[in-house]
């Protein structure tokens, strides 16, 4: 038996939202008499920080502290529509909403600040901290809480808004098979660091490095979060998990987690990311969100190491020990593939 | 058939309640004494969300018969911290990030909890050992086992203050 080293690495592009378009998010906004705003969704938060990144967008936008935003999602009977949480396409079409939603509340709440202190609407600034103030006389102020409760209780408006963020099918056009699939891009590299032994031909991972690019990290920690669970699923994809393992037979798949495939706690492999942020100018702040892309680099990175490693090329999922000795047999070995700069 | 009546501890608090024969603890926790914390995955012992302690021994309730647990004392996440007062495990998971979902969590806590009372200075095999019954889909683990040895070293270097 010989364990054998191998490196993969690979590049990805990741389109953010449903390739051709048509997939309106919507989102209100309303504030109660203390000043409290509601954000009402219908998006799932999965885990990966839907409620949490959409308060700080609305709170941002509403120009209030984070504290006052409340988020009411994923109650279809109560919240306005949305596509969904999928094609990595939360942060980015559901914040776009909040922020339409916010920024019509926020005129209202700044009419109604106005009307209280006697001036003009567009001489208020707000500070974020929970006070409207006009700008450059920062004690000609009010609170944010004091205006919304003024609005409702005296001068008899609601301070709301309604935000929808669509991107429009893209329809192809027969001539040319041109369109305009996606509206922006996150990016990944990943390097991958795995040995695999030539008698079993079990791959043991050693180490990954990355790098994802985001737009901006709206908020780095679940950021980061996300990105260390998603790779493991990207791990756990290329080496572990099928329901099909005879695809297109369907016999014989797992039907529960006795016989279901994954790694568990002793399979954590070191990783070390790196985010980069580049703004993107048609997202919430910047933010396009990380998504399903944490996982994707993993599994090409995978089977490039795999060949590194052995000589073996795997082009099914998941690479499974008997596909890459069959590989192996075939070839009449292993044959690895060294490094520049090896040998 | 006849009810059985089973009276247990519940995290502290005497609690009687009658069950069907073969009901298992995990229905009987969730929809008669309605502890919400243990969670059903899979029931048939295989991912670990069930997980309580009866008399201080991991068990996973989706596995064991109601019936069984008559004089026994059973503990859930809803009874390791003090009211509003996290348990320390908590509040490490927190800061650690270890739960996105969350539905791993309750039962995630219990085996780390179990851990930590019967091994206070584990090594990250002793963590990887003990949470190795319990599945979680979003975390990757790491997280997880980073906020059970943070206890640990916490309390081992007399920080530990509640
Ligand atoms: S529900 Fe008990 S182990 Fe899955
Ligand atoms: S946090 Fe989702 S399963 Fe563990």
């Amino acid at each position: 038996m010989t364990m054998h080293s191998g490196r993969g690495f690979a590049a990805i592009n990741y389109p953010i939202g449903m390739n051709l378009g048509g997939d309106p998010s919507q989102a209100l906004v309303h504030s109660n008499p203390d000043g409290k705003f509601m954000v009402t969704l219908s998006s799932i938060d999965l885990g990966q920080g839907m409620k949490s990144v959409t308060r700080q967008i609305a709170a941002e936008a509403l120009g209030i502290p984070v504290e006052d935003v409340y988020v009411d999602t994923a109650d279809s009977d109560t919240g306005p529509h949305c596509m969904g949480s999928f094609a990595s396409r939360g942060t980015h079409r559901v914040g776009n909403a909040v922020i339409a939603a916010a920024t019509e509340a926020r005129g209202v709440m700044l009419d109604a600040a106005a009307e209280e202190l006697e001036v003009n609407p567009e001489d208020l600034e707000t500070d974020g901290r929970g006070n409207i103030h006009v700008k450059g006389a920062p004690s000609r102020s009010i609170t944010s809480a004091e205006a919304c409760g003024a609005a409702q209780f005296k001068q008899g408006k609601t301070v709301s808004g309604r935000g929808i963020f669509l991107i429009p099918t893209s329809d192809v056009n027969p001539e040319t098979g041109e369109m305009t699939p996606v509206s922006c891009f996150a990016h990944a590299a990943l390097v991958v660091d795995i040995e695999v032994d030539d008698e079993t031909g079990e791959v043991l991972v050693k180490d990954m490095q990355s790098a994802y690019e985001v737009g901006r990290a709206l908020n780095p920690k679940l950021v980061e979060q996300q990105l260390i669970g998603g790779a493991w699923m990207g791990m756990s994809h290329a080496l572990y998990e099928t329901t099909e393992p005879h695809y297109p037979e369907r016999d014989n798949g797992p039907v529960d987690f006795n016989e279901y495939l994954m790694p568990g706690p002793g399979n954590v492999v070191p990783h070390h990311i790196s985010v980069l942020e580049r703004p993107a100018p048609d997202a919430p702040f910047g933010g396009k969100g990380p998504g399903e892309m944490c996982a994707n680099p993993v599994l090409p990175a995978m089977a490039n190491a795999v060949y590194n490693a052995v000589g073996v090329r795997v082009d099914e999922l998941p690479i499974t020990p008997e596909k890459i000795l069959r590989g192996i047999k075939a070839n009449g070995g292993a044959r690895p593939q060294g490094r520049p700069g090896q040998h | 058939m006849s009810k059985v009546p089973v009276q247990l501890t519940l995290n502290g608090s005497d609690r009687s309640v009658f069950v069907d024969p073969g009901q298992n603890l995990l229905d009987v926790l969730r929809r008669s004494l309605g502890d919400l914390t243990p969670k059903y995955g899979c029931g048939q012992g295989t991912c670990g969300c069930c997980t309580v302690m009866i008399d201080g021994e991991t068990r996973l309730s989706c596995l064991t018969l109601a019936e069984s647990v008559d004089g026994c004392s059973v503990e859930t996440v809803a009874g390791i911290g003090e009211g509003a007062q996290l348990h320390e495990l908590q509040t490490a998971f927190m800061e650690h990030f270890a739960a996105q979902c969350g539905f791993c969590t309750t039962g995630m806590l219990m085996s780390a909890k179990h851990l930590l009372d019967n091994n206070p200075s584990p090594t990250r095999d002793d963590v990887v050992e003990a949470i190795s019954g319990n599945i979680c889909r979003c975390t990757g683990y790491e997280p997880i086992i980073n906020a059970i040895l943070d206890v640990a070293a916490r309390r081992g270097s007399g920080r530990h203050t509640s």
